[in-house]
């Protein structure tokens, strides 16, 4: 291309912005980690972790009383519990997805938010993991029960036969590939910040950067086991939710029992946790003056990927009430009129509106541009897909095959305060990490800057990986404090 | 030598308790901790306070030490003192009886290392034949109640046995003396009261009982004149009438009518004839459920009604005041006459206790003229008016004519009619003594309150409705020290130290002829007196006194809203209200638990504008209450129905301040019904418990889609069965069923399944407290089931089809089904529900965490679950109730029916070892395995048993052609499977 100005630069804007040293992004990423704390930290710090502290005496109260404390009864067995798992569960995609599948598609434009994305679903991850456990009725036995220990106490093995032992294996496998996946991408840059420390800090982040040292062979070495955990990762995207998904499509319950969940739940889970990545990423660039780094282009590329997933979430939920009278079950069409129109009407056109209408905004460039607008949308889909896994549990069990049985589930305060005290973790997790962590792959982001210098390289097909060229570009950047 | 060596081998645990036991049983050591503790344990009433725990505690571990010695200290039989061949840990079963309301029922108790735990009916006796309803069941759990009284109150404060019996009452010849007793159908008291009257030849002697049989009693002597009884024999009949008679719920006087009625109902193998009931009534009962056609009208329409009939009947002249008539009830009339008449020799009318003599007059008249089966008896008990005896009695207090009042068990304040004023009149009564059961309100008015024995703690005898003498064989000591009314008149007559054994083998002894000891043995271990039941008699009816009775009755009036009450299917007249078992227990029609509420049919609701929980003012003549609102289908219009026996305000920690108190409204002229009520809306709301709501099989007409009606409960008339018998099974239409895991064979051993006949379950409830009773199945409590959160086993579903004014209903008792291919079972992460190679779908609660995913993939909802630990706030009396064989389960885990498979592991074990000795095969008698809910099912419509045995009733039963299994189509493969149920309609009526 011997143009200097590359033409598809007036459609993909340049992904880093401002200065366009490396000195200058390793600055403004490390930076955030060594000024002074600022106050603001502190004041939300505490509010955050009051609320986790409120998370923990909710579980203790939960395990002294029970699990009826909780609304949850019968035949409404599994409510908030379950909601909130396959919540958070589904806001973590969005971190595989962007960490893993964009980097194997070579969109280089995840760079800048991939570290964030990738933090995010591992405190999902913890988010969701405290639901299975803890809404079992006897948590101190589920704990040991649960993992595939042949033990004096149930002299057995586990039933493989359970979706729920499905879900123990591809939850802790995702939260292990996604920890180490986290962790190898980190370790760069933890060199970097260890070089510009001094003391204390120092020593710790000499420890956790393992001897990076940033060598060609460093290098190497790291790109090919990136690459590998990415392979490894992808599948999990898909794997992780599918088999969520069964804990609902294997059963017998009108509602449940289709084989629609599997691509649905998956569809959701990454129009979700594009959703909740977003909402971070608009708090983070604006309050730590990131907007270079992160730059409209990435939210606007996010806000596609919500448009679409949210267009394939809209197609299941039509899709399932075709087959509910396609089928000629009676029980599933009945389940599905009730879903729309019975006593939880309500909250089914509450999940409509927010998934499938609100997502229809960013049709319009100028809305997909707006940060203020986005924000309000990305909450907006959040709520939407909460209620999603509400409807598809609650009101699937709340009227199922005989009448006789049917009941309505109703909150208690413990539920609410569980749920908000895992918000509350959530966002105490993600405000250590960026206090104390590079919320922007460094390395990553110099490396599209190396692109970007030179268009004839990046922009349309190249990589890092496969490219000769890169290496001795990228590697630059890295032996230490520029 | 080590210390070890130097503790006296004597001085070991077990002495120490059993000398501790000697030590309690004296009396003067009961006495002090009668007036060291009693009074501390009945504080226990008010909540909280650290001093109460304390004291309970200590209490109960008391009452733990006790435990081991209570057994009775006199001969009961089998067992001789010693307890010979008594193996511990097997549970022992002693005849014995239980009396409700003057009528006593033959029952068998089983007992656990001295302990009752569990009430079952006696196989011997005439009217019980095995079953025993759900009050009586839930009787053994009352005796438990810790809140029961536990001592000599003086003015309400706590004394001794040896200071009542010191209190020296000058009773003189008997002046100013009056005792008041409930229905008396007991033999032995009938010796006692005569032997104390022939003491105090001036003293008086009231019998009242708030639900009692007055109305038929005075029926009968309008029509034969007095001594009468008459017994329409259901099994016999081909139409059956009933004037407003629940005769297969709550005014049965027995479960005797529910056996004849299902018999006469039962279709075998093969189409054949069955029974059709008519019934004319205002309440929506469980007679009016399983009724083919059912007029509704207002109770003071019934006798308007019954005139019509015997007008069309011509056993009474033509014009007599009879109310207009409606189409439907023309054609009813019509229809039912020509179907009477034809059944000539086959048709009975029988009339419930709410209605007039009249009613009962015509009734009879009616039956002698088609040649009825009714089988006429002696009367067993007196035949004087307990309304009219109460108001005398109560007018006399209030005079000051009476000076000393005993009265002998029941709850009179509170059961009382209105306008007697009864509480007012027992202040005026110098020295009053109650004997209760509970600290209740009459024991708080009371000078003197004396603790009662419960039934299964004293001796004691009682007759059934045929005359038929049972002997209560207590099962164990007295818990709180409690006295029977037979030895509290003994004290009475000056005779403190004569014994309830005594008196009651004093007098059979005296009774019995030729070998008297032999006989009396015989009597107590078949819990019948042989040849005691009453004799037949042929009585001629005296038409003319009934067309005057008739002539003279006062037509209805119509005016205002008719206020009715009615015995709650729970607490009766009040005395279950602390009985947590019957609390939890749904009304059999509208489900309500934990609670009362004034039901009025939909159409009255509109009238007056009332919803659901509305508070209401209800008042009728110068009583007035409060109570929220409940719209039942089916009842009669302007009609407003109360049950009795809520709203106790003196009672214990279950029943207090539960439900709405009705007795402020009832009074001697309206005692069931009174014409002229008013409702007034307060304008607050207050929420009523119930397990189900009106749900129907059809679904809720939502906003799109037509509603389909479930094909759960599958029903059909006989004609439509005769012409297409297998009608039931082809209600459903599925693709052909295939398992992604396989089937398993199941074709060898025992393989255990259930047949239900929807035909003949009246849905009387005795199922489910049998369950409980059997299956330690925990209370949850009013706002728990709120939450929908109830533990029973087994469940009465109750549907109702057609319009809601108007309505049929149906009921289906639901259990674990035990699917072969159990939805439950692959989804459970820790393999807790299994299955085990005789088809039983298993609970190892050991190994379950709680996940509850195996409930929600129970399509029958049968599965329940520890939401919380139930047992938290059991007191250690209440424990001792419990079934040993049974675990008691964890907050936490995960329930469900198990086919009782204790009982299948006893008996498996027992026909092992005697198979071993034997030398031979096991061999499996059908029917020697029974499951609890279908051991107590009066009608019968629950089987039980090997199906791979072709001779096994539960083979039968599952080879008819009515049979289907319930959601077949999910291919579950249930081992319950349901006959379908059949109405017989007149096609006149169609």
């Amino acid at each position: 291309m011997a143009s200097a100005q590359h033409p598809l630069l007036e459609v993909n804007p340049p992904l880093v912005q401002g200065p366009q040293s490396y000195h200058a992004i390793t600055e403004a990423v490390a930076e955030i980690t060594e000024n002074k704390t600022p106050r603001r930290w502190y004041i939300l710090v505490s509010i955050t972790g009051s609320i986790t502290l409120m998370l923990v005496m909710m579980l203790s109260y939960l395990v002294a009383r029970g699990i009826g404390v909780w609304g949850n009864n019968s035949p409404v067995f599994w409510a908030w519990d379950i909601t909130n798992f396959v919540f958070w569960i589904g806001i973590g995609h969005a971190g595989t997805l962007i960490s893993a599948i964009l980097f194997l598609f070579r969109q280089k434009w995840r760079t800048s938010i991939n570290r964030s994305a990738e933090a995010m679903t591992l405190f999902a991850v913890a988010c969701a993991m405290i639901f299975p456990l803890f809404h079992t009725g006897r948590p101190w036995r589920a704990l040991y029960w649960l993992g595939p220990l042949p033990n004096t106490d149930i002299v057995m093995w586990q039933n493989f036969r359970s979706p729920l032992m499905w879900d123990v294996f591809a939850v802790s496998t995702y939260a292990t590939v996604s920890a180490i996946f986290w962790y190898v991408g980190l370790v760069p840059d933890l060199a970097t910040l260890r070089d510009r420390a001094t003391g204390l800090r120092q020593k710790v982040f000499h420890v956790a950067s393992l001897g990076w040292r940033g060598s060609a062979r460093h290098w190497r070495h790291y790109e090919m086991a990136y690459l590998i955990l990415a392979a490894i990762s992808t599948p999990l995207v898909l794997s992780v939710h599918t088999i969520v998904s069964m804990d609902f499509a294997t059963s017998i319950v009108p509602g449940w029992h289709t084989t629609i969940f599997p691509p649905y739940f998956v569809a959701g889970a990454i129009f979700s946790g594009f959703a909740c990545v977003l909402t971070l990423l608009i708090i983070a660039r604006w309050s730590l003056h990131l907007e270079h780094l992160i730059t409209l282009k990435h939210l606007e590329n996010m806000n596609k990927v919500i448009l679409v997933t949210g267009w394939i979430v809209g197609l299941a939920y039509g899709t399932e009430f075709f087959i509910a009278w396609y089928s000629g079950n009676p029980y599933e069409k009945f389940a599905f009129i009730n879903r729309a129109f019975g006593p939880y009407a309500w909250a089914y056109w509450t999940m409509i509106s927010c998934n499938v209408i609100s997502p229809n905004f960013f049709w319009f460039k100028k809305l997909r541009n707006s940060i203020p607008v986005m924000f309000v949308l990305s909450l907006v889909v959040n709520v939407g897909m909460w209620f999603e896994r509400f409807v598809i549990i609650a009101t699937s069990l709340h009227r199922d095959f005989l009448p006789s049985s049917w009941g309505y589930f109703r909150p208690t305060y413990v539920d609410m305060c569980t749920f908000a005290g895992t918000i509350g973790l959530f966002l105490t997790l993600f405000l250590l990490f960026c206090r104390f962590l590079p919320i922007i792959a460094i390395g990553e982001v110099k490396g599209v800057l190396a692109d970007q210098r030179n268009p004839g390289h990046g922009i349309v097909a190249t990589s890092k990986v496969v490219d000769p060229t890169f290496e001795p570009v990228a590697m630059a950047p890295h032996g230490g404090g520029h | 030598m080590s210390k070890l060596i130097q503790i006296n081998p004597t001085h070991t645990g077990p002495q120490y308790w059993r000398s501790l036991g000697e030590l309690y049983n004296k009396p003067e050591f009961r006495d002090w901790v009668d007036t060291e503790f009693a009074g501390g344990a009945a504080e226990t009433m008010d909540k909280g306070s650290r001093r109460n725990v304390l004291k309970l505690m200590a209490a109960s571990f008391g009452l733990a030490g006790l435990t081991a010695c209570r057994r009775p200290e006199e001969k009961i039989l089998p067992h001789a003192k010693g307890l010979e061949g008594f193996i511990p840990g097997k549970a022992e079963h002693y005849a014995s009886s239980f009396t409700l309301a003057g009528v006593s029922h033959g029952i068998l108790v089983e007992t656990h290392d001295g302990r009752p735990t569990k009430i079952e009916g006696n196989e011997k006796h005439p009217t019980s034949f095995g079953s025993a309803s759900a009050l009586a069941q839930a009787s053994v759990l009352g005796m438990y109640d810790p809140d029961r009284s536990k001592s000599v109150l003086a003015k309400g404060k706590p004394t001794s046995w040896k200071a009542f019996t010191d209190a020296g009452l000058s009773l003189g010849q008997g002046e100013g003396l009056a005792i008041l007793s409930e229905t008396n159908n007991s033999p032995s008291l009938t010796a006692m009261k005569q032997f104390v009257m022939g003491k105090f030849p001036k003293a008086r002697w009231v019998e009242f009982e708030p639900v009692n049989a007055g109305n038929s009693t005075a029926g009968a002597a309008l029509a034969f004149g007095p001594g009468v009884d008459a017994h329409p024999q259901f099994d016999k009949a081909k139409v059956i009438l009933s004037l407003d008679y629940d005769f297969l719920g709550i005014d049965a006087p027995s479960t005797l009518p529910t056996r004849q009625f299902a018999t006469g109902r039962r279709i075998g193998e093969h189409a054949e004839s069955m029974n059709r009931l008519y019934i004319t009534e205002g309440q929506f009962s469980l007679t009016g459920a399983m009724a083919d056609h059912r007029l509704r009208m207002r109770l003071s329409e019934v006798r308007s009604f019954a005139m019509q009939l015997g007008e069309a009947l011509g056993v009474l002249p033509t014009g007599l005041n009879i109310l207009g008539n409606t189409d439907k009830k023309t054609k009813f009339l019509n229809a039912l006459v020509k179907d009477l008449k034809a059944n000539q020799g086959a048709a009975v009318v029988v009339a419930g206790p709410r209605q007039p003599a009249v009613v009962h007059g015509i009734a009879h008249l009616i039956n002698q003229s088609l040649a009825a089966p009714v089988l006429y008896t002696k009367s067993a008990v007196g035949g004087e008016d307990p309304i009219a005896g109460m108001k005398a009695l109560a007018e006399d207090m209030t005079k000051g004519a009476v000076s000393t009042l005993v009265i002998l068990g029941g709850n009179p304040v509170f059961t009382a009619p209105a306008d007697v004023h009864f509480s007012e009149a027992l202040a005026k009564v110098k020295t009053s003594i109650h004997l209760g059961l509970e600290l209740d309100e009459t024991a708080k008015a009371a000078t003197w309150h004396v603790p009662q024995a419960h039934a299964l703690e004293s001796w004691g005898d009682g007759r059934a409705v045929d005359g038929t003498v049972t002997i209560q064989q207590p099962l164990i000591e007295p818990l709180y020290g409690g006295k029977s009314a037979i030895e509290l008149l003994a004290i009475l007559s000056g005779a403190p130290s004569v014994k309830g054994y005594d008196i009651v083998r004093g007098y059979w002894l005296a009774a019995f002829t030729g070998d008297k000891e032999a006989a009396w043995r015989t009597a107590l271990h078949d819990g019948i007196v042989a040849g005691s039941a009453s004799a037949e008699v042929k009585p001629g009816v005296d038409a003319g006194r009934i067309r005057a009775a008739a002539q003279n009755e006062p037509k209805a009036s119509g005016a205002g809203i008719e206020i009715s009450f009615y015995p709650s299917a729970t607490c009766f007249d009040g005395r279950y209200a602390n009985n947590g078992w019957m609390q939890e227990c749904p009304d059999p029609m509208t489900k309500i638990i934990w609670g009362n509420a004034a039901l009025v049919s939909p159409k009255t609701a509109r009238d007056k504008g009332l919803a659901d929980n509305d508070l209401v003012k209800v008042t009728v003549g110068s009583g007035s209450i409060t109570i929220p609102v409940r719209i039942q289908p089916g009842l009669a219009d302007n009609a407003l129905w109360l049950n009795l026996g809520y709203g106790r305000q003196t009672i214990g920690r279950v029943g207090e301040s539960v439900g709405y108190n009705t007795y402020p409204l009832r009074t001697t002229a309206g005692f069931w019904f009174a014409e002229g009520g008013t409702v007034e809306k307060t304008g607050e709301v207050f929420p009523v418990a119930t397990t189900q709501e009106h749900h129907r099989m059809e679904e809720p007409q939502l906003a799109i889609g037509t509603p389909v009606t479930r094909p759960i409960v599958r029903e059909a008339t006989l004609e439509e069965y005769k012409k297409n018998p297998k009608f039931a099974e082809e209600m459903v239409e599925h693709p052909p069923l295939v398992s992604l895991y396989g089937d398993w064979a199941y074709d060898k051993g025992f393989q255990w399944g259930m047949a239900i006949d929807l035909n003949a379950c009246t849905g009387c409830n005795a199922c489910i407290i049998a369950c409980q009773s059997e299956n330690n199945i925990p209370i949850v409590g009013k706002d728990q089931v709120m939450r929908g959160r109830e533990m029973h086993w087994i469940r009465m579903d109750r549907y109702y089809t057609g319009t809601d004014d108007d309505p049929q209903a149906v009921t289906q008792p639901v259990t674990c089904m035990q699917c072969e291919n159990a939805p439950c079972e692959n989804v459970c992460p820790v393999a807790a529900t299994v299955h085990s190679p005789e088809g039983l779908n298993d609970m190892a609660y050991n190994r379950c965490v709680g996940t509850r995913y195996c409930a929600n993939n129970c399509p029958y909802k049968v599965r329940r679950f520890n939401f919380l630990n139930w047992h938290k706030n059991i007191t250690e009396v209440e424990k001792m109730v419990h079934n040993p064989d049974v675990s008691v389960r964890m907050r936490g885990v995960m329930e469900k029916c198990t086919y009782c498979v204790q009982r299948i592991s006893q008996a498996k074990i027992q026909l092992k070892a005697d198979a071993r000795r034997a030398g031979k095969q096991v061999e499996l008698k059908d029917g020697l395995i029974q499951t609890a809910c279908q051991q107590t099912c009066p009608a019968e419509a629950i089987a039980f048993g090997n199906i791979l045995d072709p001779e096994s009733k539960v083979s039968k039963m599952k080879k008819q052609e009515r049979n289907y299994a319930m959601l077949a189509e999910l291919n579950v493969k249930p081992r319950t499977t349901y006959l379908a149920k059949l109405r017989n309609p007149n096609p006149e009526l169609a």
